[in-house]
């Protein structure tokens, strides 16, 4: 080697080295400027001012806790004792919780000093520490209270309404009622609602204990009671995760059955005719193309909203990629196995059977499995938009805004049933073809 | 002598063929049993789904191409406003693109730093692996909806809430896929930098990244295809984008098909521009390798 011949490799060097250099600083300058260009378009400054902090504390706070309500209605004098002030949490005639005392002066004890007095005349007593006695005396649409001007944070007031937040309780009260909140942690009446007899006992208590309906037997009228929910409707929610789980096992299967004669047409070691392989591949992209959502939105004018409407969707997407897949897989076969099955004198159909399909049937069935597991997720989100499945009482629940707790619920039940069929699909591949990963 | 043992063999050639065709027998009864669950599964399956939906299969299959139909023969009868549409709606479009974008470069990222955590020989607290497996199998299995309604709950409509939920997802979908590829990586950069004394982030970055890295990239681009569509459906269910602007033309019903045939056109495009660009890609990427 000579100098001239050195000198030459040098400058190769410094070139790629500069190169690579102009890579390295070039790549992430890119992205940061990408970033900074999405950090206005998606106006992050702003969103702190369109965030709602106090959505997310009663998110945070609810998922985990519920809440009494103690309602007295200012017309009718009557008061109420609710779980979550619904209907079908409210405590039966004559009974109320053991926080709640008196007659005359209903007595509601909030806890730490906390106390709130329903008074004749729709007046009431709010006791809390370290503050004045508050009195306020509800007329018509007005309430009037012995409030100072300058109130502590925690509480609102105008003519109309008065809110007091403690961090044992909420006490709003209006002219038309007069409402107490107390917060207790724990999903609220999720064995059992009040009007069940089996409600507030153990569980052995229930297993070995005295008969408690004497209609039914413990066991059975228990389990009856839980499946029958009304507040927390535990049969609604396994029905729809069945749908849901429906919808992938069908869309997917339903997809595979309908890919695997069409991406013989679409591989070019089967199909003679370019026209028909260019059309079937044209497809394929096609229905790939649309993508599920349009596909959900069109099925969804035609049949309906519900499961059906959601297999269909998914078994069309995935067709078209299953196509795909499949005729790349069927492309790649070895042609020694088929020569050696021919050689035998097999018929085309023999050849396929015994020559192509054992080969390509590991690739298939993995693909198949994996895509049960993400059609499960797909299901779900499809399922809020045509309305089938948890993915609808999902949305339900939000869109209602208050039952934070079955959120919570149905989310937790959302990430078992994917990893359910995710470790379940893993488990019938290592069974199906042997390997595990 | 020769006769014995001749008709023993001929005697052992029978049982072999007896037992073999039992064999036989039982694969196929076990093949045939499989099969026969499988149809009564999907028949059964498919008899649940009917019923339970609003409508039934056979009266809808007819009508399949009813709403298609209106809308594009609305929008062909309108064809001279359908490029104005496509102008107004490009920016929505432009939105659902970047929501895609950024959460797979997000997601990336973290899939990026959880394969690494996550992947035996690699991670830099060893004890951790399953702690760092877990997560990304937890937040690959919590679907996109999920976090962008809770999200769209706290923040408001928009497109950040589905950037969060679909980074999230990415993060963790990536991350499995990205230490499957790290499990194969061969080990003796590291080692050779570790003498060095080089840190774990300059192993990392300079002894694994350059040997997994067109497999990573590939990945990605596969994930940006499938956050593509992720981020319309989002937009679906109000996370800003083309799918709110398709919820919206579709509410309006007929007369304004023309807008939802206008979105149908520019999505699908979209779609099939993405799935063409990334494929060549990927295609180019993966050249050469697994032979």
């Amino acid at each position: 080697m000579n100098t001239a011949d050195l000198s030459f490799a040098k400058l190769d060097a410094d070139k790629l080295f500069r190169r690579k250099r102009l890579i390295g600083f070039g790549i992430p300058t890119v992205i940061a400027v990408y970033l900074v260009y999405i950090f206005f378009v998606f106006d992050i400054p702003g969103l702190a001012q369109r965030a709602n902090f106090d959505n997310a504390v009663t998110l945070a706070s609810d998922s985990w806790s519920h809440k009494v309500h103690v309602t007295r209605d200012n017309r009718s004098g009557e008061i109420i004792y609710a779980v979550e002030g619904e209907r079908k949490g409210r405590y039966p005639d004559g009974e109320r919780p053991d926080w709640v005392s008196g007659d005359e002066v209903i007595t509601i004890d909030l806890g730490e000093g906390h106390v709130v007095r329903y008074l004749p005349d729709n007046r009431t007593e709010i006791q809390v520490p370290d503050f004045p006695l508050i009195k306020v005396q509800a007329e018509g649409r007005a309430v009037t209270s012995n409030l100072p001007d300058d109130l502590p944070s925690w509480i609102s007031a105008s003519s109309r309404r008065i809110g007091i937040t403690t961090p044992e309780g909420r006490i709003t009260l209006t002219g038309a009622r007069t409402e107490v909140f107390n917060y207790f942690p724990g999903w609220e009446l999720f064995w059992f609602t009040l009007d069940s007899p089996y409600f507030g006992h153990s569980l052995p208590k229930i297993l070995f204990g005295e008969q408690l309906d004497p209609t039914r037997s413990n066991v059975a009228g228990a389990v009856s009671d839980w499946w029958n929910n009304a507040m927390w409707r535990h049969k609604d929610v396994a029905w729809a995760i069945g749908e849901t789980i429906l919808m992938a096992f069908l869309g997917t299967m339903g997809a595979a059955m309908i890919a695997l004669p069409l991406a013989f047409m679409a591989a070019k070691r089967f199909s003679p005719f370019m026209i028909l392989r260019a059309a079937t591949r044209r497809l394929f992209d096609f229905v790939r193309g649309v993508d599920a959502l349009i596909w959900t939105v069109v099925l969804a004018r035609a049949f309906g909203p519900g499961p059906l409407t959601g297999t269909l969707a998914i078994l069309i997407t995935d067709t078209g990629t299953f196509g795909k897949i499949f005729s790349e897989a069927l492309e790649n076969v070895d042609s020694k196995q088929i020569e050696g099955i021919a050689s035998t004198g097999a018929k085309p159909l023999q050849r396929y059977r015994f020559g192509v399909i054992p080969q390509v049937v590991p690739v298939l069935l993995a693909q198949i499995l994996y895509f049960l597991e993400s059609n499960t997720r797909s299901a779900t989100i499809i399922g809020a938009i045509t309305g089938g499945g948890i993915g609808l009482m999902l949305t339900q629940a939000i869109q209602t805004q208050k039952d934070w707790e079955e959120v919570a619920y149905y989310i937790v039940l959302i990430v078992v049933m994917v990893m359910f069929m995710d470790w379940f699909s893993g488990w019938l591949r290592g069974k199906l073809i042997g390997r595990k990963d | 002598m020769a006769d014995i043992s001749l008709s023993a063999a001929s005697q052992n050639v029978e049982s072999i063929q007896a037992s073999y065709m039992a064999q036989v027998q039982r694969r196929r009864l076990y093949g045939g049993l499989t099969l026969l669950i499988f149809i009564v599964l999907m028949v059964s399956g498919f008899n649940i789904a009917d019923a339970r939906n609003a409508g039934g299969f056979w009266d809808g299959i007819g009508r399949v191409f009813d709403y298609p139909a209106d809308v594009l023969s609305e929008a062909w009868e309108k064809r001279a406003d359908l490029p104005g549409l496509m102008a107004k709606y490009f920016p929505a479009l432009v939105e659902t693109i970047n929501i895609a974008a950024v959460s797979t470069l997000i997601g990336a990222i973290g899939g990026l730093l959880l394969s690494f955590l996550g992947t035996r020989g690699l991670a830099k607290w060893p004890r951790l692996i399953p702690l760092f497996r877990r997560i990304s199998d937890i937040m690959r299995a919590v679907p996109e909806i999920v976090i962008a309604l809770m999200l769209i709950f706290v923040m408001g409509g928009g497109p950040v809430p589905a950037m969060i939920a679909i980074a999230i997802h990415t993060a963790g979908a990536l991350g499995k896929m990205f230490s499957e590829v790290a499990e194969n990586a061969d080990l003796k950069p590291v080692e050779g930098l570790a003498s060095t004394g080089a840190t774990w982030s300059q192993r990392m970055l300079l002894g694994v990244l350059p040997q997994v890295l067109p497999n990573y990239v590939s990945y990605t681009l596969l994930r940006f295809e499938i956050n593509i569509r992720a981020s319309a459906i989002l937009g679906f269910v109000g996370a800003g984008g083309i799918g709110y602007e398709l919820r919206n033309a579709m509410a309006w019903g007929p007369g304004r098909f023309d807008e939802a045939g206008a979105i149908f056109i520019l999505l699908f495009a979209t779609i099939v521009f993405f799935d063409q660009v990334s494929s060549r890609y990927r295609n180019r990427l993966t050249e050469g390798q697994g032979q």
